[in-house]
């Protein structure tokens, strides 16, 4: 509808009366939705007005990065120009941007990446930088390029310097040039049993051992002593002889319990660089980040300085420029080992703002115009904590986290706790579509320690008011509160390691579900009394209720539980499982936040839907419970109710998530085995095998490569 | 007078079902009013629990039990019997007081409403002289009076179907309920068609094909909690305003997300029912026919805790087009709202009248009247939202200002015309100029013109909706309008 207005404003002319007032009421109801997305900013470094800046920058990308650099813009009074694909026109960042131009259809390929497109938008719109953001054309090389080309600077190093650090084994040959710490390892013929223990004894055990040509995981062997190695040489040297003929083995340091720790590094034109600290962001699923925070628990001062010096070591030895960040794996025993530099601006930044006033997209901006970094290194503090979640829209039940879509009918921030901090590019109304990342914000808490950064998240998570699309706040905040987490004791395999059959929610104690089913039977009553209560008088006067108690039933999970209630006043006495609880709130029904005091602890809850069969879906501590409340004689007929036969889903598939279908490998008739691949659905960048869950002979197929299919459409049915 | 409910089945045949109460008898009749009155309870309820219950089915006292406020219920003509003779049904045996219905009066949610259920334990629920008397029911004298529902919760056939057919609105109950004129033997023997209870006239059929029944619940638990749901949205009489409850939903809450909601695209479908939900009071929305004529959805909700009728057009199916269907299902919504005092809120996003010879056959000019004239007809207040197309005749319909709207806005987002700019250039130019598109798209593609001859009050944001909605209910509350003495309207049936 912006755009609308835009080219509707400027077509205008024939009614200039009407067309303007029309204008002018789409105008307001951009400014309205303009502050919507407001958000708090937790980086205190102001922007010096009489430093001369870029005037116009585009930003070459969308969703909440792009709205993160144009914040900044607009505090150093540059004006901004948003690129955007046909779907994203009602986006929030095309809403923030002074101008904004479409470049092309949904796909990224032909909008977000299609580099011949922006140069024209960039040429037209004279704008004299282009941010990158992360991902899309943030670390190309030939995007640089064909700026620097164009005399439009790029804001981020030089290319040279992406070349370096975008080549897996150039960067590693440089960081051992830098004398940065890399994995030790040997890649090469191992003549015997004998010569792969003294290799390995010069690694210093644990050693993975494995076949050169195998690529990934595939044969790998560890090794923690002599007698290990030789029995890992015979079995690797074999393979690799007879897999691939190739006897070349890889002997390499094998990290036992890897974090994943990385150094932010900001250097300028002028051959200064500094470290900003580290972010720990080794909870991980699929080699996604999704817990991040700053400082590390695992570092100690000497630690945390080697890495920011070989980290910065290596920046100069590549003459970096701009905010770029040094991964590093490190072991158990506070060993380092350089893994890549990405040359960009990471997702988790605010994590290092928020613990050192930086604004890095400023201080980017700043680089890339010349500007010497207005730091020293002794002028970097780590003050306070920040610990970052990555909320998306996505289902953390499947495989912690397979992408949804939908439309967000209600979306409330939670910015009227303190110290938090809300980056995202979407708002109330906003489609999260197949064709980009399912992030719907990184949401950030701030507090002077670890404990008090993590209340605030736990308490933001409870009041983050998401609907219409399926979210992963319940395994944030399972993350969050999990006592390894709290102690800081995690690794990239921390997901796994705690949730080997699979994230299933949160287990409630006998206390939380006492909790859960007196808020729960508290609201029902709340509700059936709100029922009774009509304003006005009818002719027919209105029975009014002398009830005081209430015996219900509720089912929860696997039981059923008989509750009940009494009123007293604005609290209702709840007895459960024999316990009295005392329940007290506002019981205000619409709020999508409902703040209940059970027996004096404070508790946050979001009521998602009610039905009149006193279904009720509540999401209590970040996870969603499935709920029936009936009075105690509806309960006790209930159990005459037919049971309605259940859908066979053994022969059935259905699409787990929204995307689109790749190739389909059935046609009906054919018999397919148990576990055999029938077609292959392709979301959010993955593609996603569906199997066959019993053997038998395909009845129909319901889908053909290129549809476009939603979560839960059925794909093919067997016999 | 306050509504009716019943909570029905009753077979084709009076009297001679008499399969369902082995078991019961021999219980020897008493002559104490109240030894009579036990007996009257306790042949219904314990002997006849187990067989209704395998066949997933309540009593009728059950019904009546979790229908009604506890302790609420007052019965009435306990101890009637049937007065047949025929075939030993005379013999005491065949006697049982109160007959095969339970009639009474009780509240729910504190307001009254009568109530029969009829007991399939007794003769199979059929319906004999006295059960009829017992019920004592003029449909037709109630109806525009009190508002009648009925619960179809097992199979009902033949006359008594009629009962129903009769009441504003019906409900069923999937897989155990039936609604048919004649049953599958019958059709068999006389057309020869094979067809099952369920097909013939089961939840499926009446709510998605025929039309006849409004909603279908999963059991009858879920159907009798929702009946109690639903009967909060009515007031108890034609003389009663629309009820009032309390709301916690603040009237001048903004709706940020129905800035977004129309695609760009005007030819892009999207859902009416999201701007429905989030424009009503906690998203609470009682749709009436979800799966009938989907290209119209009518409904009840509330605004500021008042009960609201509403109509929109479905651009999501057939482009939320006028048919014979959508129009006979809004009609019939729109005149009972109008007959209770209900304010009526409408939607338009309606490109027109579907056009074919299937619809031409069919009388759509006759059906599409109903819409129209129900309208023009209605005298509660009546508030218009075009939010996209309006075009043609289909805009006239939708409660247009021409129909003595009250208050007609349209989002900027609006476009009232005669018909879409391609077609039109199509009929104007007879395809030979093409850039006249444009011209008629900046012409007519917005609420200007229809704004500057004042068919709409204002042209709105639209996160301000529910704000102006509720707003105007207020003032209309006291709005008073009567139409010209009739016997009664002539309504195109």
């Amino acid at each position: 509808m912006a755009a609308m207005a835009l080219c509707r404003a400027a077509a205008g002319g024939k009614r200039p009366a009407g067309r303007a007032l029309l204008a002018l009421l789409k105008c307001e109801m951009l400014c309205s939705r303009r502050c919507l997305v407001t958000s708090r900013q937790l980086y205190s470094v102001v922007h010096d007005p009489d430093e001369k800046t870029f005037e116009k920058l585009l930003i070459a990308n969308r969703g909440e990065i792009a709205c993160r650099v144009i914040k900044t813009c607009k505090k150093m009074g540059i004006k901004t120009v948003a690129i955007h694909s046909d779907v994203d026109a009602n986006a929030v960042h095309v809403k923030m941007a002074d101008e904004a131009v479409c470049v092309g259809p949904a796909p990224t390929s032909k909008s977000y990446l299609n580099m011949d497109a922006i140069m024209e938008v960039i040429k037209k719109t004279r704008a004299q930088a282009v941010h990158p953001g992360y991902g899309f054309l943030s670390e190309n090389k030939e995007f640089a390029r064909r700026l620097a080309s164009e005399g439009v600077t790029f804001i981020g190093p030089d290319t040279c310097a992406i070349q370096a650090m975008g080549d897996k084994i150039e960067s590693k040959l440089l960081a051992k040039k830098a004398k940065v710490n890399t994995i030790p390892g040997f890649d090469g013929v191992v003549k015997d049993a004998d010569e792969a223990v003294r290799i390995a004894r010069e690694i210093g055990y644990p050693v993975m051992i494995k076949a050169s040509a195998g690529g990934g995981g595939k044969g790998m062997r560890i090794a923690w002593d002599d007698e290990e190695t030789r029995e890992g040489f015979r079995f690797s040297s074999q393979e690799a002889a007879s897999s691939f003929g190739d006897d070349r083995l890889l002997i390499e340091k094998f990290i036992d319990n890897p974090r994943h720790i990385e150094i932010q590094v900001l250097a300028d034109k002028h051959g200064n660089a500094l470290w900003l600290n580290e972010r720990e962001c080794s909870i991980q699923r699929r080699n996604q980040k999704v817990v991040e925070e700053a400082p590390s628990t695992f570092l100690d001062p000497e630690t945390r300085r080697a890495m920011g010096e070989q980290a910065v070591a290596l920046a100069k030895a590549v003459k970096y420029s701009s905010a770029g960040t040094v991964e590093f794996l490190v072991d158990s025993s506070k060993n380092f080992y350089f893994l890549e530099m990405n040359t960009r601006l990471q997702v988790e930044h605010p994590v290092t703002e928020c613990i050192t006033g930086l604004d890095l997209v400023q201080e980017m901006i700043r680089v890339a115009k010349g500007y010497p970094l207005r730091h020293k290194q002794a002028d970097i503090p780590i003050s306070g904590w920040a610990v970052e979640c990555r909320v998306y829209a996505e289902d953390p039940y499947k495989s912690f986290g397979l992408p949804s879509i939908g439309r967000l009918s209600q979306y409330q921030e939670p910015l009227h706790l303190p110290s938090v901090r809300v980056d995202s590019g979407i708002q109330q109304g906003s489609d999260i579509s197949i064709y980009y990342d399912p992030m719907i914000s990184k949401l950030i808490t701030y507090g002077s320690n670890r404990a008090e950064a993590l209340k605030r998240m736990e308490e933001a998570l409870d009041n983050y008011v998401i609907r219409g699309v399926t979210h992963n706040i319940s395994l944030l905040r399972e993350v969050i509160i999990h006592p390894r987490f709290v102690q800081g004791d995690i690794s990239t395999k921390f997901l796994p390691e705690v949730y080997p059959d699979g994230f299933k929610g949160h287990k409630l104690t006998d206390l939380e579900r006492r909790e859960l089913l007196a808020t729960a039977a508290s609201l029902y009553v709340a509700e059936q009394l709100r029922s009774q209560r009509f304003l006005g008088t009818p002719r027919i006067p209105i029975a009014k209720s002398q009830r005081n108690t209430w015996e219900l039933s509720v089912h929860l999970e696997d039981g059923v539980y008989p509750v009940a209630v009494s009123k007293n006043g604005s609290s209702f006495s709840v007895e459960v499982d024999g316990i009295k609880l005392n329940v007290t709130s506002e019981w205000n029904l619409a709020s999508p936040l409902l703040s209940v005091t059970i027996d004096g602890t404070q508790r946050t809850i979001q009521r998602l839907s009610r039905n009149a069969t006193g279904n009720t879906s509540i999401q209590f501590l970040g996870t969603v419970y499935k709920l029936q409340i009936l009075t105690k004689v509806a309960a006790e007929l209930s159990k005459y109710m037919p049971e309605k036969a259940a859908e066979d889903t053994s022969s059935i598939l259905r699409s787990p998530m929204p995307g689109a279908v790749v190739a389909v490998s059935v046609k009906p008739g054919d018999t397919v085995s148990e576990g055999q691949e029938i077609c292959v659905i392709e979301a959010m960048k993955m593609q996603n095998s569906m199997i066959a869950a019993k053997t038998g002979k395909v009845k129909a197929v319901h889908c053909k490569a290129g549809d476009t299919v939603g979560e839960g459409d059925l794909l093919v049915e067997l016999e | 007078v306050a509504s009716a409910v019943r909570v029905s089945r009753a077979p084709a045949q009076p009297h001679r079902c008499v399969t369902e109460q082995a078991g019961k008898k021999g219980e020897s009749r008493c002559i104490s009013p109240r030894g009579c009155r036990k007996a009257s309870l306790r042949r219904r309820c314990p002997g006849a629990r187990p067989r209704r219950g395998e066949r997933g089915k309540l009593t009728a006292r059950e019904r009546i039990l979790l229908l009604l406020d506890p302790d609420s219920f007052d019965e009435y003509d306990m101890f009637v019997e049937h007065r047949c003779s025929d075939f030993g049904m005379d013999s005491d045996k065949n006697k049982y007081p109160g007959d095969s219905v339970v009639t009474g009066r009780g509240r729910i949610n504190g307001r009254l409403a009568y109530v029969f259920s009829q007991d399939f334990t007794v003769f199979g629920g059929s319906l004999s002289g006295a059960h009829a008397q017992k019920i004592c029911k003029r449909n037709v004298l109630c109806s525009g009076v009190v508002p009648q529902i009925s619960l179809i919760m097992g199979p009902c056939a033949g006359g008594a179907v009629y009962s129903p057919a009769l009441t504003d609105f019906t409900f069923m109950v999937k897989d155990t309920s039936y609604l048919f004129i004649t049953g599958p033997d019958v059709v068999k023997s006389v057309t020869n068609e094979d067809v099952t209870q369920e097909q013939l006239g089961g939840a499926k059929t009446h709510t998605a094909v025929s039309g006849v029944a409004h909603r279908a619940f999963e059991n009858d638990i879920d159907a009798l909690l929702n009946l109690r749901e639903f009967f909060n949205y009515l007031p108890l009489s034609n003389r009663d305003p629309a009820p009032v409850c309390e709301c916690h939903d603040p009237s001048n809450r903004l709706v940020p997300e129905l800035e977004t909601v129309v695609p760009i695209e005007s030819t892009k479908a999207y859902d009416m029912l999201d701007i429905i939900y989030s424009i009503v009071d906690e998203r609470e929305f009682f749709e009436i026919m979800p799966f009938y004529a989907r290209n119209i959805v009518v409904g009840f909700a509330r605004m500021n805790g008042r009960t609201v009728g509403i109509v929109g057009n479905q651009p999501k199916v057939a482009s939320g087009c006028l048919d014979i269907n959508s129009s006979v299902k809004g009609a019939r919504f729109v005149r009972f709202c109008d007959a209770f005092n209900i304010p009526l809120i409408t939607f338009v996003d309606v490109p027109g009248f579907l056009p074919g010879t299937a619809q031409e056959y069919g009388g759509i000019i006759r059906h599409g009247a109903k819409l129209l004239f129900a309208f023009a007809e209605a005298t509660v207040p009546k508030i218009t939202i075009i939010t996209r197309k309006a075009y043609g005749g289909a805009y006239d319909v939708m409660s247009s200002k021409h129909l003595r709207g009250d208050a007609n806005y349209a989002w900027p987002t609006a476009e009232v015309a005669v018909m879409g700019a391609k077609g039109a250039v199509q009929i104007i130019f007879r395809g030979k100029q093409t850039d006249a598109e444009a011209e008629y798209v900046d012409k007519f593609a917005n609420p200007f013109p229809a704004a500057m001859r004042g068919f709409v009050d204002d042209i709105i944001q639209p996160s301000t909706t529910r704000m102006r909605i509720c707003h105007d209910l207020d003032v209309l509350a006291s709005k008073a309008q009567s139409n010209p003495w009739k016997k009664h309207a002539n309504i195109p049936l």
